[in-house]
């Protein structure tokens, strides 16, 4: 390429024109997204934030600046229980989606070989997503259920006496629906990152001698890790956030932050719901602040 | 071809046992809601039938399935429309690296990730204050919004990311505007992704519960009908709505793959572009 020329004013000037043109284009194309996400994000949560200082009575709520609402918060020791169940789901859930959707992704992108076949089966993976949670959620129940199949099919084959009673409205219950719900969460990202991987990186180190787990471990894992890190936060904050699951799956008897909020709501105390609401929302982004601190989304896109 | 080594069985099991974990649960609904009359909501089936399939398509006690339904598909084709139609704008606009384009990246994000129970909660609470009544229209439309449109640019960040842009100077250079170049280069290359987007655009939508709860007002959308039913129906009636509409989202699918495969092919025959390259 020839050296180039000095930019004459002239250049220079219509380049700036051109820069804020730019601007105010970009500007015009990002605002309708910019109205939606104003409008029905940015500001429920300044109004959740506010009704979270408020008062209520039995029936109504009305305006007011007092920390009651978080004083009874912190002061309840239900509170920190459920935070911690709150926890425990996400962390199990997470592990597990992990396992299973690496497993799976790895299977994907390198056992099977043709790429029509490749997208064949991660449809197949995929499709669930974009059906009824709600119903998934109820196809469990004749699985699960006391005369269900795994209760009638562990008796009959003489593992069991009796139907277990922790299958179904119980910790195993929910996190299986998790697992069931969000294993695709972490199938995408981690399938996508092992897509971009070169494969001539993994001849060489087979080349280099390194057996089928060391490729494993000191190729594959290190370059999957921005997948693996975006699906974490999908998990996380997906079961963080949840409120339904946990209701449906444990039959009302467990709890999670989530189902604080819903009860709240129920008994129309609101800015009690909105205090507890603020806290979730610090804590996912707590949680997320630090999981960023390990990758760059935006380069990963 | 090398020979398949035994991971690859290995794997190939787990996955097989994988997908039947993902569609087992469905498969047995779908055959427990031709539970005979007497039948219950598990195994053993008591005789074979369509007594639940014809039980919803009567007049019945347990809600308004059909009103709900019709409320939960025009919402969908609301929702994805505008999604399809704010995330090309949106993915367009990213591109330019316009000033503010990283705080409204992360507010993207944000709305990705912030539990679904806030923006009910909040889009509810906004709508009581102002004195707006709450309707599946307005502020269930604005809330799922919420969580389609993220999506949907997700998508867009792709497509643009790997978008050529000599196609687009190609087009500059013979003269034609901004708005051609748009209309004739631009959107028929993005086009089978826009079929994508519309699908997450109408099935989130379809599908959504927990930002609709608070924000759809006295009329149900249908999983807000399904989900009240399993406090109050114990029939495998409840089966056959989950199989009735479990089939309809399949349906939809396989009619966007349908398109997007429609249209690829359609790009390939009429068009010699780019062939000189390879």
């Amino acid at each position: 390429m020839p050296p180039r020329p000095p930019l004459s004013i002239f250049t220079k000037m219509k380049r700036q024109a051109v820069l804020q043109n730019r601007n105010v284009l970009g500007w015009l194309q990002a605002s309708p997204l910019a109205v939606v996400l104003l409008g029905f994000l940015v500001a429920p949560i300044v109004m959740i934030v506010i009704v979270s200082f408020w008062g209520a009575t039995e029936y109504s709520i009305y305006p007011a600046f007092q920390f009651d609402n978080y004083e009874f918060l912190f002061g309840s020791s239900v509170t920190y229980t459920v935070f911690f169940n709150t926890f425990k789901y996400a962390l199990i859930t997470w592990a597990m989606t992990l396992v299973l959707g690496f497993t799976v992704a790895y299977f994907l992108a390198f056992e099977v070989r043709s790429l029509k076949w490749q997208i064949g089966l991660f449809l197949v993976c995929t499709i669930p997503f974009w059906t009824s949670n709600i119903i998934r959620m109820i196809s469990w129940i004749p699985f699960l259920g006391r005369n269900g199949l795994a209760n009638s099919t562990l008796i009959s084959w003489g593992v069991i006496d009796e139907p277990l009673e922790w299958l179904l409205f119980s910790d195993f219950s929910v996190i299986l629906a998790f697992v069931h719900l969000y294993t695709l969460f972490m199938v995408v990202p981690i399938f996508n990152s092992m897509m971009r991987i070169d494969r001539s990186l993994l001849e060489a180190a087979r080349d280099c001698g390194a057996s089928g787990f060391q490729t494993l471990r000191n190729v594959i894992i290190p370059l999957c890790k921005p997948g693996i890190m975006i699906g974490t936060i999908f998990v996380t904050t997906l079961v963080m956030g949840d409120f339904i699951t946990v209701r449906f799956m444990s039959g009302s008897q467990r709890a999670n932050v989530g189902r604080l909020i819903s009860n709240d709501i129920s008994l129309l105390q609101y800015p009690s719901a909105s205090a507890t609401a603020v806290v979730l929302l610090c804590t996912v982004l707590i949680v997320i602040a630090l999981l960023l601190r390990l990758v760059d989304i935006r380069k990963e896109l | 071809m090398e020979k398949r080594s035994r991971s690859f069985y290995v794997l190939a099991a787990f996955f097989g046992l994988f997908v039947l974990f993902l569609y087992g649960p469905i498969v047995t609904i779908g055959i427990l809601s031709f539970q005979g009359p007497q039948g219950g909501l598990t195994f053993p089936m008591n005789g074979v039938s369509l007594h639940w399939f014809r039980d919803l398509f009567q007049e019945q006690a347990v809600g308004d399935i059909w009103g709900s339904f019709r409320r939960s598909f025009a919402l969908g084709l609301m929702v994805m429309v505008t999604t399809v139609v704010v995330s090309v704008l949106g993915g367009l606009a990213f591109r330019k690296r316009f000033a503010g384009s990283t705080v409204l990246f992360y507010l993207t994000i944000a709305s990705l990730v912030i539990p679904s129970i806030l923006i009910s909660l909040g889009v509810g609470l906004i709508f009581n204050q102002i004195g707006l009544p709450v309707h599946w229209a307005s502020s269930g439309f604005g809330s799922q919004l919420t969580w389609t449109i993220p999506f949907g640019l997700l998508i867009m960040f792709a497509v643009f990311n790997r978008f050529d842009k000599s196609y687009e100077e190609a087009a500059r250079d013979q003269g034609a505007t901004a708005w051609q170049t748009f209309t004739y280069v631009v959107l028929p290359i993005i086009a089978p992704s826009l079929l994508g987007v519309a699908l997450f655009g109408f099935t989130l939508s379809y599908d959504e519960f927990a930002r609709t709860l608070l924000t759809a007002g006295s009329y149900n959308t249908l999983p807000l009908e399904i989900f009240g039913m399993t406090t109050n129906v114990t029939t495998p009636v409840i089966f056959a709505l989950g199989t009735l509409t479990t089939l309809f989202s399949f349906f939809v699918i396989g009619v966007f793959f349908l398109a997007v495969w429609l249209s690829s092919r359609r790009q390939d025959k009429t068009s010699d572009a780019g062939k000189g390259m390879v």
